[in-house]
């Protein structure tokens, strides 16, 4: 419960950001360049002089709005594959489970970074590489699903009762899948997070004047020896993040999903 | 067993010829040659450079070339680097990539293997929540958070080992290695927790106790084989996420390995050796979940005759 709490607490500061940040997001005071915790600035200021607090805001708005975007497409793709797979069987499930596996495969970190040289860097781009390359997981596990629901009486009288492939899918198959997807929702959340910060980091991601955390932790990096703080911060927000989301998607999974071990797919 | 083997590997073949297409596709799809830089270059070094690149023939021809070239080896000249091969830049980069990832890896199977037996062992004791409160800790903190980290503590204010490099002065492998190994030590854990709990409550485990077997002879000789089988399964992935975190490492250290070759040449749009890398690092993905496959049947003999993925 405490991680749904910090959940929510989270997605309601970045809806706010705009209003209860303390300074405008390129308000620079020089004077002040580089200074530690303080009354005025919180969690200090970077070496340009702009807020770390204000800076950290609206970079944690870039970072969840990534993740939930990527996991939102994940999460269509997903679906939409795992249900068609799994509702319609035989051959096209053999074609369609067998491309899931070789995607498997393949190394997807270095895809992202090929799909960001590809299609350059804008922001948009970037969670739809990340999405289409997560969206795995989540079909094998709607598939597995699906192949029991198939098995059961109510399918059967919905089909003889005449309703459409597609209408059964959606209107009886859909709803007796949606446990062990939202477990995995909440744990590709913070899956997908880390990938951009990952990208961010090595300078592939998000673009400055944008912020998000991977890019503060990157920055912070560069003067960590003289401003240790302007790593430590943006550092902290990132894994209580990851820390809060894992932790409520654990405790979910427990809850609903007890056979289920999911896959980890590296940083 | 060798017929399993030798299936395995066939199949693997088909699926590097799609990295390969879907790779060389993508990247000539690209917008932006590395050539159309900041000045324009007169029309006959522009020819040169096509025939030396042979971006002049129709791309299905370039694709068939460029496969030729896979074949003999050959991975082409460099987009950025004209003088250099990309086969080169990567006999310089790979060895020490392929040697960061071993440390890692040892590191992560060896602590991690240890702490979820302990956990497994001593379950619902403190013994058990410590490692596993930290095994969540070190899935948490990206190596990008943790390496700098551990910079700050050992390297600039204990001024224990170096803060980077890779092979100059003694000891500047080990923060690296732990850097990259840790989230994989912690996963690793809570697998072989997992696995082992499993297999501790099975009859046979009791039977070998009810015999008066000692502890730990029971867990080396009926637990263990059945309760990593989790972790040797997730080797495969984790080796492939070990070559691909190691940018992050190699970056974070200033180590000249294959993954900062790699970031590099995407910066630089260096086509030739996104592609080469690309290919050889999906090779060794593929191959090192053929040999985790292979060992998990290894270690089930009731997947030996299915299909080793379940």
């Amino acid at each position: 419960m405490a991680g749904l709490a910090f959940m929510l607490l989270l997605a309601l500061v970045a809806l706010l950001t705009p209003w209860i940040a303390p300074y405008g997001y390129e308000e620079q005071d020089l004077a002040l360049a580089a200074s530690p915790p303080s009354l005025a600035h919180w969690l200090g200021t970077d070496t340009l002089g702009r807020d770390l607090l204000t800076r950290i805001l609206y970079g944690g708005r870039v970072s969840l709005a990534v993740g939930f975007a990527a996991t939102a497409v994940s999460l269509i793709v997903g679906v939409a594959w795992g249900i068609v797979a799994g509702y319609l069987g035989g051959r096209v499930d053999a074609w369609m489970m067998r491309i899931v596996d070789i995607l498997y495969a393949l190394p997807f970190m270095i895809f992202v970074i090929l799909l960001t040289v590809v299609f350059g860097r804008s922001f948009l781009l970037l969670f739809l590489a990340i999405g289409l390359v997560e969206w795995l997981t989540m079909a094998r596990i709607v598939r597995a699903q699906v192949r029991s629901a198939r098995q059961q009486d109510y399918i059967a009288a919905a089909e003889v009762s005449g309703l459409s492939h597609a209408r059964i899918m959606a209107r009886h198959v859909l709803p007796n899948v949606l446990g062990p997807v939202v477990v995995y929702v909440t744990l590709t959340i913070p899956a997908v997070m880390l990938v951009e910060a990952f990208l961010s980091f090595l300078g592939l991601g998000i673009q400055p004047p944008q912020s998000s955390w991977g890019l503060l932790v990157a920055e912070g990096v560069e003067t960590m020896e003289e401003y240790p703080w302007l790593l430590l911060f943006p550092g902290l927000c990132l894994s209580l993040t990851l820390f809060s989301l894992n932790f409520l998607g654990d405790g979910l999974r427990d809850a609903l999903d007890p056979r289920g071990r999911l896959g980890f797919r590296g940083q | 067993m060798l017929r399993l083997t030798l299936i395995r590997l066939l199949q693997g073949i088909p699926v590097l010829l799609v990295v390969v297409t879907i790779t060389f596709f993508l990247v000539r799809a690209a917008p932006g040659g590395p050539f159309d830089a900041e000045r324009s270059l007169p029309p006959e070094v522009l020819e040169n450079l096509e025939q030396r690149y042979n971006l002049g023939a129709p791309p299905c021809r370039q694709y068939l070339d460029y496969l030729g070239g896979l074949l003999r080896g050959d991975l082409g000249p460099s987009f950025r680097y004209p003088n250099r091969s990309v086969n080169e830049l990567i006999a310089t980069g790979f060895p020490i990539t392929l040697e960061l990832a071993l440390y890692a890896i040892l590191v992560a199977v060896i602590i991690g293997v240890l702490a979820g037996l302990l956990a497994a062992v001593r379950r619902g004791t403190w013994l058990d929540h410590l490692p596993m409160g930290l095994a969540m800790t070190g899935i948490c903190l990206p190596s990008f958070l943790l390496g700098p980290l551990l910079v700050l503590v050992f390297g600039i204010a204990l001024e224990w080992l170096p803060v980077s490099g890779w092979g100059y002065a003694p000891g500047d492998k080990i923060l690296p290695s732990i850097t990259l190994g840790a989230a994989y030590a912690a996963y690793i854990a809570r697998l072989t927790r997992g696995g082992m709990l499993e297999v501790l409550g099975q009859d046979y485990i009791v039977t070998a106790r009810a015999k008066g077997l000692s502890m730990p002879v029971v867990l080396m000789r009926h637990a263990l084989r059945g309760g990593l089988a989790p972790v040797v399964a997730f080797l495969g992935p984790a080796i492939a996420g070990l070559l691909t975190g190691s940018f992050v490492v190699e970056t974070i250290f200033q180590i000249p390995g294959l993954g900062r070759f790699y970031v590099q040449a995407a910066f630089n749009r260096d086509y030739t050796m996104i592609l080469g890398t690309t290919i050889l690092l999906s090779a060794l993905v593929i191959l090192f979940n053929i040999v985790a496959d292979l060992l998990g049947a290894w270690m089930n003999p009731r997947l030996r005759h299915g299909r080793g993925t379940a």
